[in-house]
């Protein structure tokens, strides 16, 4: 009768051999060898049946720890082989990931900085209250000039270099306009005091050299109600420019002027530095004008039917290009309007870059 | 300039010889400036030679017309405080007999263009050079002396803001007469040019003929000079609005007209006569005579009630009644009143004061605008209002939408030239400017591709051809405002497709084609809601500057067109001089069905089958020109609950597919609702790729068949 230490002996001599497989094939047949229906620990347990049961308590616990130990030792030898396959495989895998990829969207499409900025405009805007307002770039004599106290004839009007469109048959002569003014004359006539509203868009004067170009883009505010006085209109003014040059605060200065259409009127310089390349606004020793603003000319109220004695309000406006330049240090205002793809690619905004006041402005 | 040390054939040189005219001295350039022998050397030049003066640039705005010479810039400045206004006393001078030149105004049944005319001689003067302090005066303000009598009506011009005229009396003939110009009439000005004047123009006349265009410029043949020995003064007062006319019309830039146009001050018109008689007699001597005086001074005799609260209700400052009189007063208003309300009289020199706004201006200027305070304007109604219109966010979404696809955003003008107009349906006489910048900027822009197509060939022309350029703005149909559109468009040049630019290692480098368009069309609408399911490809039916072959509008339904995409027509690209290729899209933002208005923000209930869905794939052998999403649309429609998707995954024509036919894959993806598809249903209804036999059974698949256009039969054998 096998004694125990044969058990032994085969125990070792199987997981010598499961340790030295090479591969699953003939592990495969050490498992059919030793745990198979004729195999060697299966003949084994065969012979339990025929043994006394002293001899069984011992060799049955023996026995079944053997076979136990060679599956477990086929198991984890197969688990091993299988991992050194894998690995063997992945080493014969590998990816040059350095290279590139093609550059798509996000990447290379850009936004216009005069959108930009316009939507940090309306971004600041919306949020003390502000709509905004649009109207045609075509507009009549009477929407551009009249309607804004520009009396027919004035010199005053000569202030503005006008596109004009062709004469018509009743001798009316239409005209680009030359400021968004208009706009805000139709915001006043489709609705009724509170007004709140800014007016970006295109506007146009017959003017081309380094600083001017013959179309730009203006935007201007207005606030129509039985309270708003100076006083909210440099706060307006205020809240706006530090928030849009993101400085703790601004500086401006207030100089009487004259638009036709105002009455107090003003133009408004802040506080700067000149550097090389750019100005830093809310610093310095120097100023900069940026924009022209007033109380609504009560003729103007009048024009709409609107009551000056009842109803005051303020307006003000400025260049977008203007600030967007200043703003981001660009130069020259011709290029804004050339579609330089280099320009473009270097001066224009990630496409999800979207300005908000929660994110802040610009990222 | 910058002058330096240098060396000169070998000299070396400290400095630089200068003439009159290269210092900006004089006009007379007859070699090098002499200084005195005692000319101090080494100190600087202006005092030397008394050019040190201060000269002080001020920039008037139009409504200040009192400001346009130095005795209302004093008063503005004695206002604020800054020295004391000197008012000179001003003495008439007794007219020592008639004179003998009379004026009449005539304008028969016409508007009158002039409601006042002041006239005097002085005779037997002495013209010649004016004294070095008049000569001096006029010269430190950029004004050239000319002689004595002209001199003094300019310096009156500038000192008080009071233009004037002297006629050399031997040259006028009889009477002078102010009347309104005639067509065909001429006039020889002192400028030395010819005027054609008409009826819409003041000039004053004698029997000759017109003498001098009224308050804008005098005549050449009346004019005085060093031989004059009787000279006529005139002071009078023009209608602005025809003096404005008039220096438009022929162009005339005068101080004069400057003055005229804005207004100057009508009570002193005859001071202002007096003043430069009295300034004649002491340079040139000679006697005067009696005023003629037509017509007279028009009153403004305005008088504004205004309460001192309007300076709070407009300001916000809080001011006591001392403060607002004050420099009132200083201004020559007269004020008088001691309650709330003061009564305040606006002197003849300010016609821009018309009512309480204009008066509490005049005060916060004084007082100071640094005085108001900023106080915070109070919080809008309502939080919760949308600030934009719907054509304002779907043109921030398109320009987002554009970008991300890779698209750079450009900003070109609104007009363009009469040809790119032309090629993409402008061209309008309406729309063409009456004064265009240059004349590649005369028509505005029916469209927004000629200004991105340039641009793409002004990039290309750089070096840099394979770009992708888009720009939302407005396009014009016509001259009113609902002509007026506001459009996405974008273009596509050389390689710069969707799914990348250029080279690359994994991929060629393809040009451009119509699909990168109508990808990127349909993206812009898929931003804004509209699925590429809903929208119609119309073949055909783009407009002529597209490819006819290779482009589509896109539409909804036979009436709403949104927009167009395909491949630019050679013809318009040659026309316009660039080179391809060149792909493009249009979207008009306002051709979009307005956003229904809802009851809720809820979306329906989710419906998420726990059914498998089934792809099965079915091939098609169609007539070349059949179009492949008319087989989408009818595969879509075969069953619109069952089948939630279909895939056009391979198109095949050549060996193995007849001459003229052409094979198209779809996969149709079926997602049952209710129970798994049975096999039979599966198989049967909607019939697969291997058997005709089959297909017959299927009456969906009947369907599925029917519904593409005639013509079109199964694939017997399959491509893939």
């Amino acid at each position: 009768m096998t004694d125990l230490s044969e058990l032994s002996s085969l125990e070792t001599q199987l997981l010598a051999e499961i340790e030295a497989a090479s591969d699953e094939a003939s592990l495969e047949a050490l498992r059919v060898a030793a745990l198979g229906k004729k195999g060697s620990v299966s003949e084994k347990m065969k012979t339990l049946g025929s043994m006394d049961p002293e001899t069984r308590k011992t060799f049955g616990p023996a026995l079944n720890g053997l076979r136990d130990k060679i599956a477990t030792a086929l198991t984890e030898k197969k688990a091993a082989l299988a991992d050194a396959a894998l690995d063997a495989r992945l080493a014969a895998e590998t990816l040059d990931v350095s290279l590139p990829v093609r550059e798509t969207g996000l990447e290379t499409g850009r936004i216009h900085p005069v959108s930009q900025v316009t939507d940090e405009i309306v971004a600041i805007f919306s949020a003390m209250g502000f709509s905004v307002a649009e109207g045609p770039d075509i507009e009549t004599d009477d929407y551009n000039f009249t309607k804004l106290n520009f009396p027919v004839g004035h010199p005053a009007r000569e202030m503005h270099d006008t596109f004009f469109l062709p004469q018509k048959d009743d001798g009316s002569r239409l005209v680009l306009r030359t400021h968004t003014s208009p706009v805000q004359i139709r915001a006043m006539e489709a609705s009724k005091p509170p007004i709140r509203v800014i007016c970006p868009g295109r506007t146009y004067r017959f003017d081309m050299d380094q600083t001017h170009t013959p179309m730009f883009h203006q935007v201007e505010g207005l606030v129509i109600d039985q309270s708003a006085n100076l006083g909210h209109l440099k706060w307006v003014l205020e809240e706006f420019l530090k928030t849009f040059f993101e400085v703790p605060s601004v500086e401006l200065r207030f100089r009487p002027s004259f638009f036709p259409f105002t009455e107090p009127s003003m133009e408004v310089d802040v506080r700067c530095r000149r550097l090389p390349n750019e100005v830093r606004i809310g610093e310095g020793d120097d100023w900069l004008e940026i924009l022209g603003c007033g109380m609504v000319h009560p003729n103007v109220l009048r024009n709409v039917g609107i009551d000056p004695d009842v109803y005051q309000g303020f307006a003000w406006g400025m260049g977008i290009d203007r600030i967007a330049m200043l703003k981001y240090g660009m130069p020259d205002l011709r290029d804004l309007f050339n579609a330089d793809a280099r320009w473009l690619a270097h001066y224009g905004f990630r496409p999800l870059d979207f300005p908000t006041l929660a994110g802040g402005l610009s990222s | 300039m910058k002058l330096g040390a240098s060396e000169i054939r070998g000299v070396p040189s400290a400095g630089m010889l200068c003439s009159g005219r290269e210092l900006g001295l004089s006009e007379e350039s007859d070699g090098i400036l002499e200084l005195p022998a005692d000319a101090p050397v080494g100190k600087p030049f202006a005092p030397v030679i008394g050019l040190d003066d201060p000269v002080i640039e001020i920039a008037v705005t139009p409504n200040r017309s009192d400001c346009l010479g130095v005795h209302g810039v004093a008063r503005d400045l004695a206002a604020a405080e800054i020295g004391t206004l000197i008012e000179p006393g001003l003495n008439p001078v007794r007219g020592a007999y008639p004179c003998p030149v009379n004026v009449r105004l005539d304008f028969g049944d016409t508007p009158p263009l002039s409601p006042l005319f002041a006239l005097r001689m002085v005779r037997g003067v002495k013209n010649g050079p004016s004294p070095e302090w008049l000569q001096r005066k006029l010269k430190s303000i950029g004004q050239k002396p000319i002689n004595a009598l002209v001199d003094v009506t300019n310096y009156l011009t500038f000192d008080r803001g009071r233009p004037l005229h002297v006629f050399d009396a031997a040259k006028v003939k009889g009477d002078l007469v102010v009347r309104r110009g005639r067509a065909g009439e001429s006039f020889a000005a002192l400028d030395g040019k010819d005027y054609a004047l008409d009826e819409t123009m003041c000039v004053i006349a004698d029997d000759h003929g017109v003498e001098s265009l009224a308050g804008i410029m005098g005549g050449a043949s009346t004019g005085c000079g060093a031989d004059t020995v009787d000279v006529l003064i005139e002071s009078a007062l023009w209608d602005p609005l025809a003096i404005a006319r008039t220096g438009r019309a022929l162009n005339i830039h005068s101080d004069a007209r400057h003055r005229f146009e804005r207004g100057v001050d009508p009570a002193f018109t005859i001071p202002g006569l007096e003043l430069a008689t009295r300034l004649i007699l002491e340079i040139c001597g000679g006697e005067a005579s009696e005023l003629v005086v037509a017509g007279e001074v028009p009153e403004r005799d305005l008088i504004i009630d205004f309460p001192i609260s309007e300076v709070k209700r407009l300001t916000g400052l809080v001011v006591a009644p001392a403060e607002v009189k004050a420099p009132l007063s200083l201004l020559g208003f007269w004020v008088s009143g001691h309650g709330e309300t003061l009564k305040v009289a606006v002197p003849s020199w300010r016609p821009d004061v018309e009512g309480k706004a204009d008066l509490v201006e005049e005060v916060v200027r004084i007082i100071g605008l640094d005085k108001v305070e900023a106080s915070p304007l109070p919080q809008a109604q309502s939080l919760a209002a949308a600030r934009l219109s719907p054509v304002q966010r779907r043109a921030r979404t398109a320009r987002r939408t554009l970008a991300a696809r890779g698209l750079v955003e450009a900003v070109t003008w609104s007009f363009v030239s009469r040809q790119q107009a032309t090629s993409f349906g402008g061209g309008k006489p309406e729309l063409a400017l009456a004064n265009p910048i240059a004349a590649d900027l005369s028509d505005m822009r029916p469209s927004l591709l000629p200004g991105l197509i340039a641009a793409a060939q002004r990039n290309a022309d750089r070096g840099s051809g394979d770009v992708a350029l888009f720009e939302v703005g407005q396009t014009f149909l016509g001259d009113r405002p609902q002509d007026q559109r506001m459009q996405a468009t974008g273009v596509r040049r050389g390689t710069a497709k969707a799914r990348g630019t250029g080279r690359h290692w994994g991929e060629q480098a393809l040009p451009v084609d119509a699909f990168d368009a109508k990808g990127d069309a349909l993206n812009v609408l898929a931003a804004l809601g509209l699925s590429a399911s809903s929208v119609q490809i119309a073949q055909g039916a783009a407009p002529a500057w597209f490819h006819p072959g290779r482009s589509a509008a896109l539409q909804l339904g036979p009436k709403v067109v949104l927009g167009a995409f395909g491949e630019l027509h050679p013809r318009v690209l040659k026309a316009l001089g660039v080179s391809g290729p060149l792909v493009g899209f249009e979207i008009t933002l306002d051709a979009l069905p307005a956003p229904k208005a809802k009851a809720t923000r809820a979306k329906p209930p989710f419906e998420g089958s726990a059914l498998q869905p089934l792809s099965r794939d079915f091939a098609f052998l169609a007539d070349r020109d059949t179009p492949a999403g008319e087989l989408i649309r009818a595969a879509q429609a075969a069953d619109r609950k069952l089948v939630t998707r279909v895939d056009l995954f391979d198109r095949y024509e050549g060996p193995g597919v007849p001459e003229g036919k052409v094979s198209l894959a779809l996969a149709v993806t079926l997602q049952p609702r209710d129970k798994t598809l049975t096999d039979a249903r599966d198989r049967g209804d909607f019939g697969t790729d291997r058997g005709a036999g089959r297909e017959s059974h299927g009456r969906d698949a009947a369907r599925l068949t029917a519904a593409v256009v005639p013509g079109l039969t199964r694939d017997p054998e399959p491509t893939t």
